[in-house]
């Protein structure tokens, strides 16, 4: 009975004998997502995504780094200038992102560790929230810029000097006097690097399962 | 290598290469032909060009070496960039000094250090500027500046080109001999200078070799706390001779130090009364005489407590120094200016102003005169006289009015020549001799200065590893050199190319110094200092160096005022580009306490603080705090404000001090 009902939920399981006779072939999904785990733990410690601003008076130019938790660089100094012009301080943006940002990665690697275990096609709702997580970062990150670049102080000293603007969340901007040249931190890259290898992981999950799917379906019958 | 990396790679080059054609464009105009039109429209010949070419420093390039001067009667030191020549800093020490808020705010408990007698003595005349030294070689940490008119010594931090203490000698008026350090910086020396009774105490002129003292003090230099440990120092009594320059012992004499003295003759002047004015009596004999102190013994004599109480500090007294072996002397050419130990410490180069000659000493031989007793007799104080013939190595003509020594690299000296106005290179000999290819103990050249130079400096020049390569003439006089502001004219410092042989050494560069007279100045490579750009921390207390725990921080800023005390006590931040609080209210006679950081951690986001009609100014770097204690005098509207330009926004950077009447 209990069985059955762990067939049901997680799918069939794989038989020695068939083990014995192409382990790699269902070996390999949990192989790829166990990969993809660890790509996500170590993307903790590493930079998301970075800004260098450039202006004259800042030969070392000003530096921001955001991390899953946290902000780090010229963030003082950057404020600094940003009250000029009414942007709020940096540190209250995203603020539950970053406070619950690691527990959600962490629940990400549970996910993908039951994921691991499902043998059935449901095992993609619990992959797909991995796979979309860098894209969820950068447009949460765009929302956040949209929202302090839009809405600035009307009494800063510098309200009427500067329009409000979105400052491009990759690639080249200007504001001001400085140009702002935002990429991918080391940590985003391999956020997305765990992202292909889940993509590739489904595909070897659905070749190693389907037909066990299949076949437990047309024993039933 | 990836091939679609070494694609992507070459096209990078490629950008690169085209990037630099497209920058060098702009520059495509120019050619040597650019140049020497250039130079042909100024009159500039080809040394001048190659004189440019060593020293000109464009925007952006950083000096070799930085030269911390003495500021003469400005009471400062000046740190200047080399080979540019450029002023960077003048660090305030003995005297007020608005920009960096140096008695207008801060700095006041450190200028308290040297008052005199009570009195506050607000200028000084600096002379000669100590680096501390580590195996007798720089370290870039400590510099050490006496105060000749007032016996001062001032300790500065090179972590911030800050002075930090200034100790006054209770023994002496004036000092001369001073500052030097052991080779370890384990002491600062300072010999005194014209003879007075201890103390500066009154006694008439009749008394004077009763009355009159000379001495050499001895401050012990505590590294790790950052200041001179006045209960660790002593002096040693001296006879009144007028000690003139000293310098320390290293290598070879290591352990010892040697201080000349002018006026053994005990002239007491009195031109007024028909007697030889001073500048003839003191230089009536033809021979002074050089001290020859064992630094090391005396050190021992104080610790084992045979020093004397005198005006509340321990003095070894000469009787207990002649019986303890501490004190030497040996004759010196008339009236010597300069006594400099050569780079291994085995000679001591003396300059009899009024003798043509150096005289060189060998320590070697000094030691086995101190050791077989080979004296020509004793002084009145009965100080054993080492036979001079005993312990000269050579005498070497350089010039007329010889003053001050350096040493070069190879087994060159340099002497200033101040009647000669000129600067003489000449050959060591000894272990040096080698280095140079000409006979040893022998003048090279002599390469002619803007004028009459006193003391020069070549790079590390008296260290144990002198790196040669540029020399200063401290110039006393400029005449004709710059544009005349009024009859006052600049000092001359000029820059000397010594880094080729022979008698190649031109002037390469003039720069004027129109803020007193410097003496000495030490010349130190850039890469040995390494000052902080900002402080360590928001709430620095830079005069202790350490977070300051009452420092205001954001979020915690209050006027707060205590009306049984009639006290107010305000808690300020800084930043670009306003004060908060801005609106500070207090009563006419209330004793406020002012306190304020600077929340910058920008480099160069220097905030200036300054109330009107108060006299108060503070230069607050980027993370210090500063407290200021003042009574509200005058009742009335005071806006404060940031002076120093900040920001866009500085002009808005501002408060209002309202300082409420009575009734």
């Amino acid at each position: 009975m209990s069985s059955t009902l762990l067939q049901k939920v997680a799918g069939p399981r794989v038989d020695s004998d068939a083990m014995a006779d192409d382990g790699l072939r269902y070996r390999l999904p949990y192989l790829l997502l166990l990969a993809a785990r660890i790509l996500i733990l170590v993307s903790l410690f590493l930079p998301y995504w970075e800004m260098d601003l450039v202006a004259p008076q800042y030969p070392d130019n000003l530096h921001l780094t955001a991390y899953v938790n946290n902000l780090g660089g010229d963030v003082a100094e950057i404020d600094g200038l940003n009250h000029y012009i009414g942007m709020r301080p940096l540190g209250e943006a995203a603020q539950l992102e970053r406070r619950y940002g690691v527990f959600a990665l962490v629940g990400l690697v549970v996910m993908l560790e039951i994921a691991a275990l499902v043998h059935r096609r449901w095992a993609t709702l619990l992959i797909l929230p991995g796979i979309l997580f860098p894209a969820i970062f950068l447009l949460d990150l765009h929302l956040w810029m949209s929202h302090f670049g839009t809405n600035l102080d009307p009494y800063a000293p510098l309200s009427n000097s500067i329009e409000p603007f979105v400052p491009p969340i990759l690639g080249v901007g200007e504001i001001g006097q400085f140009k702002t040249i935002a990429e991918p931190g080391t940590g985003l890259w391999l956020a997305i690097g765990a992202s292909v290898v889940m993509l590739l992981a489904l595909w070897f999950h659905r070749r190693a399962f389907r037909p066990l799917v299949i076949e437990a379906k047309s024993g039933a019958h | 290598m990836n091939p679609a990396f070494r694609v992507l790679s070459a096209r990078a080059l490629a950008l690169a290469l085209l990037l630099s054609v497209g920058a060098s464009s702009s520059l495509a105009f120019q050619s040597m032909d650019d140049v020497r039109a250039a130079a042909t429209a100024r009159g500039l010949t080809t040394a001048d060009l190659l004189a440019a070419a060593k020293t000109f420093t464009p925007s952006g390039m950083l000096d070799e070496y930085v030269m911390f001067s003495s500021g003469g009667h400005s009471g400062q030191v000046f740190a200047i960039g080399m080979p540019s020549m450029r002023l960077l800093k003048t660090i305030a020490v003995f005297t007020p000094e608005p920009w960096q808020g140096w008695g207008y705010g801060v700095g006041e408990e450190v200028m308290a250090g040297g008052d005199y007698g009570g009195e506050p003595v607000r200028w000084g005349d600096t002379h000669h500027p100590a680096l501390s030294e580590t195996a007798g070689d720089y370290d870039g940490q400590w510099l050490f500046i006496n105060d000749k008119i007032n016996a001062r010594v001032g300790v500065i931090d090179l972590r911030d080109f800050e002075a930090k203490q200034i100790v006054k000698n209770p023994l002496t008026v004036s000092d001369h001999g001073g500052t030097f350090v052991t080779p370890n910086t384990e002491y600062v020396i300072e010999g005194g200078q014209y003879a007075t009774p201890w103390g500066s105490a009154y006694a008439p002129l009749s008394e004077y070799k009763e009355s009159y003292h000379g001495s050499v003090t001895l401050w012990k230099f505590d590294r790790r706390a950052g200041r001179i440990d006045r209960s660790k120092s002593f002096a040693m009594e001296l006879p009144p001779y007028w000690q003139d320059l000293s310098d320390a012992g290293k290598g070879a004499s290591d352990g010892w130090f040697f201080l000349n003295s002018i006026n053994t003759e005990m002239a007491t002047g009195g031109i007024e009364s028909g007697n030889p004015p001073f500048e003839a009596g003191v230089s009536r004999n033809a021979t002074d005489y050089l001290h020859i102190i064992d630094w090391k013994g005396a050190e021992r004599v104080f610790q084992a407590g045979k020093a004397d109480m005198i005006e509340g500090f321990p003095v070894i007294s000469i009787k207990t120094a002649v019986a303890e072996g501490l004190i030497y002397l040996t004759p010196e050419p008339r009236s010597p200016h300069g006594v400099d130990v050569a780079p291994k410490g085995d000679f001591v180069v003396v300059s009899g102003k009024l003798d043509p000659h150096v005289t060189v000493y060998s320590t070697a031989k000094l030691k086995k005169a101190v050791a077989a007793k080979t004296f020509s007799g004793r002084d009145d104080w009965g100080i054993p006289i080492l036979d001079f013939d005993a312990v000269v190595e050579a005498q070497v003509e350089v010039g007329l009015g010889p003053l001050h020594t350096q040493f070069g690299p190879e087994g060159y000296a340099y002497t200033s020549l101040f009647l000669d106005s000129a600067v003489a290179r000449w050959t060591m000999g000894g272990s040096y001799g080698a280095g140079t290819p000409e006979p040893d103990w022998t003048l090279v050249h002599k390469t002619p200065v803007q004028y009459n130079v006193g003391h020069i400096g070549v790079a590390e020049g008296d260290t144990v590893s002198p790196d040669g390569k540029y020399l200063v003439a401290f110039n006393k006089w400029s005449v004709d050199r710059f544009l005349p502001p009024g009859p006052l004219l600049p000092q001359n410092f000029q820059l000397i190319d010594i880094a080729n042989q022979g008698t190649s050494m031109p002037v390469i560069y003039d720069m004027p110094i129109g803020m007193g007279e410097p003496h000495y100045a030490q010349i130190c490579k850039a890469d040995k200092l390494n000052p902080w750009k900002v402080y360590p921390e928001v709430g620095w207390d830079p005069l202790h160096q350490r977070a300051d725990l009452m420092a205001p921080k954001p979020g915690m800023e209050r006027v707060t005022r205590n009306d049984e005390e009639g006290s107010v006590e305000v808690f300020m931040t800084a930043v670009r580009s306003h004060f908060k609080p801005e609106h500070v209210a207090v009563k006419v006679g209330d004793t406020i306490t002012w306190r304020i950081t600077n929340i910058e951690r920008a480099v160069d986001a220097t905030h200036g603080f300054a109330i009107p009609q108060y006299n108060i100014n503070l230069s607050l770097e980027p993370g210090e705090t500063a407290t200021v204690e003042f009574t509200a005098h005058t009742a009335g509207t005071f806006p404060f404000y940031c002076s120093e330009f900040c920001s866009a926004l500085h002009l808005e950077m501002v408060g209002y001090l309202l300082v409420e009447p009575t009734e």
